[in-house]
């Protein structure tokens, strides 16, 4: 089996994965948002970057290859992905005390884990829609960070394209393919994947917020002394 | 250790809840340990009003009003160390939820249109300080030193930091006691 090298460490790789894919596979992980291994990879949040040789590229969407040398848990990367999570945080509302999603969401436990103490920049507090015209879900959008893991999940599995980005750069945002851009006047379900995938706290189910106490939710620290 | 080598002390709550110096009382029992090894300066704990010198100065809550932005450049020009306490000075946490209103909309709506308001009229006595368009983090406006998240930070959190510093080390926060909410 061909492998290559990973912060030092011999990953064995098949021929068709990814940096990432392989990574995972070999029990190990970088940092990531909007990489699903359902998913085609989207490369768009970055954090998944690592440097080879000279060059960052992002690891979910290059193919593996025989001796190549990936650096990615080293101080400077970090700093980058770091700095990634922070513009995320600045450019939507991002208020963890009052989310559903705290303890479950990835954004809160990537910075978690890259040990983001402030947001660093300037906050651009957007003014962005909340939609709580479904029955039973919410859409938070003041929380998107454009993964687009809805907008694949219900495009690629559910065949409902319920989803898609509108807008370009700094303006690019999640709309909802209705006429009336109504998420409740869509056939979205429960049991779409779409409802599924949201790795923040965007899309939300109703009336089971806050059920998991804290110390119990999915990201919370394990109990001292344990 | 003489009273001049204590190390010296401000805190305040601006756009806070208090719940950061609840938690900073928390530390229960560390509060002996700390008093020997700390003066208070400025503090809702000493009731003094105005900051003096200082080593360290802990800040909760964010920037609401003209008031919090004078304190806060107190603050930064005598506190050799600034620290952002919690959720609210890191980001402007709760109070910032208003921030994608107009402020004329925010008043209107809480001293003349709520019900029960009716006569009642915006508060304008020149005592009261001004309040800014939008709630802002204390790093928009100063440069903070450390910052310590949580909503509130636990006390553990915060005596972490604080010995940290009172020991001249640069402070580093396990990650068990770093959390956003």
């Amino acid at each position: 089996m061909s492998s290559f090298k990973f912060d030092g460490r011999e990953i064995p790789f098949v021929d068709g994965q990814t940096i990432l894919q392989a990574v995972q596979a070999a029990g190990q992980d970088i940092p990531h948002l909007c990489y699903h291994p359902e998913f085609k990879p989207h490369g768009s949040c970055k954090l998944c970057s690592v440097r080879i040789g000279e060059r960052m590229i992002a690891s979910c969407t290059t193919p593996a290859a025989a001796g190549m040398n990936v650096e990615s848990d080293t101080p400077d990367i970090n700093d980058q992905r770091r700095t990634l999570l922070q513009m995320l945080f600045v450019e939507g509302n991002h208020f963890c005390p009052s989310c559903e999603k705290s303890g479950a969401c990835r954004l809160q436990a990537s910075a978690y884990e890259l040990q983001m103490m402030s947001p660093h920049y300037d906050h651009f507090f957007p003014d962005r829609p909340v939609d709580a015209s479904h029955e039973d879900f919410l859409l938070d959008t003041n929380r998107c960070i454009l993964c687009s893991l809805c907008v694949r999940a219900s495009r690629d599995v559910d065949g409902k394209n319920v989803f898609a980005f509108s807008g370009r750069g700094i303006h690019t945002h999640l709309i909802v393919n209705a006429r009336s851009g109504r998420l409740g006047d869509t056939d979205f379900a429960a049991a779409d994947k779409a409802a599924q995938v949201c790795p923040v706290g965007c899309i939300l189910r109703k009336r089971v917020g806050f059920a998991v106490p804290i110390g119990q939710r999915p990201f919370d620290p394990p109990p001292q002394g344990e | 250790m003489d009273a001049k080598a204590k190390v010296r002390i401000a805190t305040t709550s601006l756009a806070g809840c208090f719940g950061c110096h609840m938690s900073f009382l928390d530390i229960d029992e560390r509060l002996f340990d700390l008093v020997r090894l700390v003066d208070f300066d400025r503090s809702p704990l000493t009731d003094i009003k105005t900051v003096g010198d200082c080593d360290v100065g802990l800040i909760e809550g964010g920037l609401c009003n003209a008031e919090n932005v004078h304190v806060l450049r107190e603050f930064r020009a005598h506190c050799r160390i600034l620290v952002a306490l919690g959720a609210c000075a890191i980001n402007g946490g709760l109070p910032a939820q208003r921030n994608h209103l107009p402020l004329a909309g925010v008043l209107q709506e809480v001293y003349q249109t709520s019900p029960g308001m009716a006569g009642g009229m915006i508060p304008n006595d020149p005592e009261l300080p001004l309040p800014l368009d939008k709630v802002h983090p204390l790093h928009e406006v100063v440069h903070v030193d450390y910052f310590i998240p949580g909503c509130p930070p636990s006390a553990d959190a915060i005596w972490q930091v604080l010995t940290d510093l009172i020991a001249g080390r640069e402070p580093v926060l396990a990650q068990r006691l770093i959390h956003f909410d």
